[in-house]
Order: C-alpha cells, then sequence, then structure tokens
C-alpha cells in the first residue's frame, strides 16, 4: 500500500494550524536542566555582565529567538548587563532584533546597559581573544564606536570580568566555548540549543562543564513559565504535542500494513 | 510601512519555499537562490566592515604602512588563497590552507584533551553511590567495548559490545526524537509567523 506524501504533508498543516489557530493551552513541565540554567542566572547580582552568543541564523529562529527573548527579558529584570556578540555573521541582527525588542520593555540603554559586539570569523581563535583582551577580538561595537567610548565596556577586559557566557547556538559551537572558555579560562557557561543538538551537550551538563541547558522550543516554553512571560514558544506547545500524537498514530499505522502486506506475500 | 513590506516579502518567500512540498517549481528555486545570494552577500559585508576594514585598511590609513608592516603576511596569505578560482595557480593557495589547518588541528588537539577528554573522563570517575552512577558506568564500558576492534566481538566482549550497542541506539532514539521536535518547531514557527505576523489571525 502506498499514500501520495503530499497527504500526509496535508495532515502535518492541518493538526499544526489548528492550535495555533483556537490557542489551546497545555501545561509545561520545567525540566531540571531549564531550571539550572534559570536559578544560575537567577542567583548573579545587579551589574553583573554577561556575555551572550547568539551562535544561530535564520534557519534556526523559531526555535532560537523565543529562547533568546526569555533569557534577555530575564538578564534585564535582574539588571544584569549583556554583551551580544556571533560567531555566525547573520546571528548578530538577529541577536540586535531580540535586543531590540526587549530592552525598550525595561527601559534599557545602548552602551550603558547592553553592547551589540558583532561578528567575527575564526570561532576558536575569537574564543582564546576574548580570554585575553575582549578589545583584540573587538576593536569596535556593531556600529563603529570604539569599545572604550561606550560606558558599558567600562572594567571589562576578559573572561575574569564576565559573570557568565551564555551561548544560544544551533550547531557545534558550544564544543569550542566548552574547550576554551570554560576549560582554558573558567568561564561559567550556559547553554541553549536546538532539539537535534541538545543529546550531544548533555555530557556537557553531567560534567558540570556547563552549568544549565536550554534545549528546543519546549526549553524555551519552560524558560517563558519560569519567567512569567509566555510567548511564542509555549503557544507553539500544544501544536508541538499533537503532532507527536500524529507521527505516532503515522508510525502505527505504517508498521501495521507493513506486516499485513508481508502477510499476504508468505 | 518597511515592515509591512518586509512581512510581505517574508511571506512571498515562506509560501515560495513551501511550494516544494508539492512538487520543484521555479517559485521554489527563486527563494531558495535569493536565500544564498542574500546570506552570501551579507557574509561578504560583515568579513569587510568586522575584519578586513578594522584590522587591515584602518591601521594602514591611520598609522601608515611601516607601523603595520606584519599585516602583510596575513594580506598576502589572504590573496594566496584566492589563487584556487585559477587550475594553474591553485597550488599556491595550499599554503595558507595548510596554515589554516595547522592552526587549528594544534588548538583542537590540545582544547579537546583539555577541554573534553579529561573533564568526560573524571566526570565517569565517581563515587558508586546511585542506580543511575551504575547505569551510567556500564554504558561507557559496553559502549567503548564496541568500538574495540582489535579483537572479535566474542564471549565477554562480544556481550559487552551488544549490551553497548543496546546505550547507542538508546542515544540514537534520543536524538531522532528530538530532531523529529526540532523540525517541527520550525514548522510551528513559520505557521505562526504567516497566521500572526502576515495574516493576524492569532
Amino acid at each position: 500500500m502506498s499514500i501520495d506524501r503530499r497527504i500526509i504533508y496535508l495532515l502535518v498543516a492541518i493538526v499544526v494550524t489548528i492550535p495555533l489557530v483556537i490557542k489551546i493551552t497545555m501545561p509545561v513541565r520545567v525540566s531540571p536542566p531549564v531550571q539550572l540554567a534559570y536559578d544560575k542566572i537567577d542567583e548573579l547580582k545587579p551589574g553583573s555582565v554577561v556575555l551572550l552568543s547568539t551562535d544561530y541564523e535564520a534557519g534556526t529562529m523559531p526555535e532560537l529567538y523565543p529562547m533568546t527573548t526569555a533569557v534577555l527579558r530575564h538578564l534585564f529584570s535582574k539588571d544584569i548587563k549583556v554583551l551580544l556578540m556571533s560567531v555566525y555573521a547573520l546571528g548578530v541582527p538577529i541577536g540586535a532584533m531580540a535586543l531590540d525588542e526587549v530592552a525598550g520593555e525595561y527601559n534599557k540603554e545602548y552602551g550603558t546597559d547592553y553592547v551589540i559586539l558583532g561578528f567575527k570569523p575564526g570561532l576558536d581563535v575569537v574564543i582564546v581573544a576574548i580570554g585575553e583582551e575582549i578589545r583584540d577580538a573587538f576593536p569596535t561595537d556593531y556600529a563603529g564606536t570604539p569599545l572604550d567610548a561606550l560606558p558599558i565596556m567600562e572594567g571589562i577586559h576578559n573572561y575574569n570580568d564576565i559573570s557568565i557566557m551564555i551561548d544560544l547556538c544551533s550547531g557545534s559551537t558550544l564544543d569550542s566555548w566548552v574547550m576554551f572558555a570554560q576549560a582554558r579560562f573558567k568561564q561559567r557557561l550556559i547553554a541553549g540549543c536546538t532539539a537535534v543538538m541538545a543529546t550531544s551537550f548533555y555530557p556537557y551538563l553531567n560534567a558540570g562543564q556547563i552549568e544549565g541547558l536550554i534545549g528546543g522550543l519546549k526549553g524555551a516554553a519552560e524558560y517563558e513559565k519560569l519567567i512569567g512571560s509566555p510567548g511564542v514558544a509555549t503557544s507553539g506547545m500544544p501544536a508541538q504535542s499533537f503532532m507527536h500524537i500524529l507521527i505516532l498514530v503515522l508510525v502505527i499505522i505504517g508498521n501495521i500494513f507493513y506486516f499485513i502486506e508481508r502477510r499476504r506475500k508468505i | 510601512m518597511g515592515t509591512v513590506v518586509g512581512t510581505w516579502i517574508a511571506a512571498f518567500l515562506t509560501l515560495c519555499i513551501f511550494s516544494f512540498l508539492y512538487r520543484d517549481n521555479p517559485f521554489y528555486r527563486f527563494a531558495e537562490h535569493t536565500f544564498v545570494g542574500s546570506s552570501v552577500a551579507y557574509l561578504l559585508i560583515q568579513t569587510w566592515y568586522f575584519t578586513i576594514y578594522p584590522k587591515l585598511v584602518l591601521p594602514v590609513l591611520k598609522e601608515g604602512f611601516t607601523q603595520n608592516y606584519l599585516l602583510l603576511i596575513p594580506t598576502i596569505l589572504g590573496i594566496m588563497i584566492l589563487t584556487r578560482w585559477f587550475p594553474n595557480l591553485r597550488r599556491i593557495s595550499w599554503i595558507p590552507i595548510s596554515f589554516t589547518v595547522g592552526v587549528g588541528v594544534g588548538l583542537a588537539i590540545t582544547g579537546s584533551i583539555q577541554g573534553i577528554l579529561i573533564p568526560q573522563l573524571k566526570a565517569t570517575i565517581v563515587p558508586i553511590d546511585s542506580w543511575n552512577i551504575v547505569i551510567m558506568i556500564i554504558g561507557v564500558v559496553t559502549t567503548i567495548s564496541y568500538f574495540y576492534f582489535s579483537a572479535e566481538h566474542k564471549g565477554i566482549l562480544g556481550v559487552s559490545a551488544k549490551v553497548g550497542t543496546i546505550f547507542i541506539m538508546i542515544f540514537f532514539g534520543a536524538t531522532f526524537g528530538y530532531t523529529v521536535m526540532a523540525r517541527i518547531s520550525l514548522l510551528i514557527g513559520r505557521m505562526h509567523f504567516l497566521l500572526h505576523n502576515w495574516l493576524h489571525l492569532i
């Protein structure tokens, strides 16, 4: 038996759209890795400095952008200063967009409460350079202003001046942050990643190399719950659950027909 | 106004990409090529403004060449890499590539040992005070035994490798589950964009 794959695509579209349109709500249970990430950020004192690297591009925005805004809301609500950078060229405008969206809600000012350092190619070399002097990697900010002209950068030179580094990544950039920033410079790390990458990063969490892990849209929804600000990730969870049910049903139906066909052949 | 135009362009390109689900068509290819072209253009501009201009052009313009003569080395290496476009000169590009590979491998070897291998080993050498630790130790030992190919997988090694296979399959299963979740999340993100930002239905 064969079925036109376009029928399955249509079913998928219907199952994703209906929960979004009729706004079904579902409880979100917070998992320990996300709780850890939240707790570590929550423990920071006002005025602490966090380095946030948006190491992802448009292709993974649906998963990581809600995570970025949720983390930024938490940071700004705690009056924590944010240095934003990316090792992906397209990661910078995405991070800047998230800052534009969130900074206004908390009356945060560019140059005083947050800064966009920009993009720099050469992942490992950039991470090591920040360990020596952040100005070696980023002499100016995103707009070309020298870092010394920005009040937020006063007294910030390397990882010693950064409380926590948060890597929101779609690929394996976290490996480099762990290898160099954490292992070599003892920089505390928290990771947020696409669901695909999550299983690869759990060993870092278990070994204490990262202090928290936010995985995929589900992780973003959990973070939104923790900060008490449900957003896009939370509204996407019912669609996610219904889709999982559909996939399970399709797998079961596929298997039933497979065994029926096999028996017929025998 | 700019936001509205941007939203309509994004919605149009999203629908162009979705049209591939029906079958390959010129709209899909237009969106695909637009994405690749704009990404490369953006990367080029970013590299110029954040690397080549501040690190090479600006210092030479401000302080002169004699103060920055060392910049000649990365400049020449950078130009040499462009010889890959010319079949007769291609071999010249091997020099900067060798340099890049050398630096990358050097960093990766020390980084992997210091940053991944040793900390991960340390994390498995812990007091056996819970069932989770017992399962972890069994998982680590049997999975490693699966990748031991210097002896035939028979007897104890065979049993261990078989148990290791189960742990590997559990990892693959978890990864596949997460992958499905990730792909659905991407679809949810696009549908949310179409229904919320574009059509204002939600």
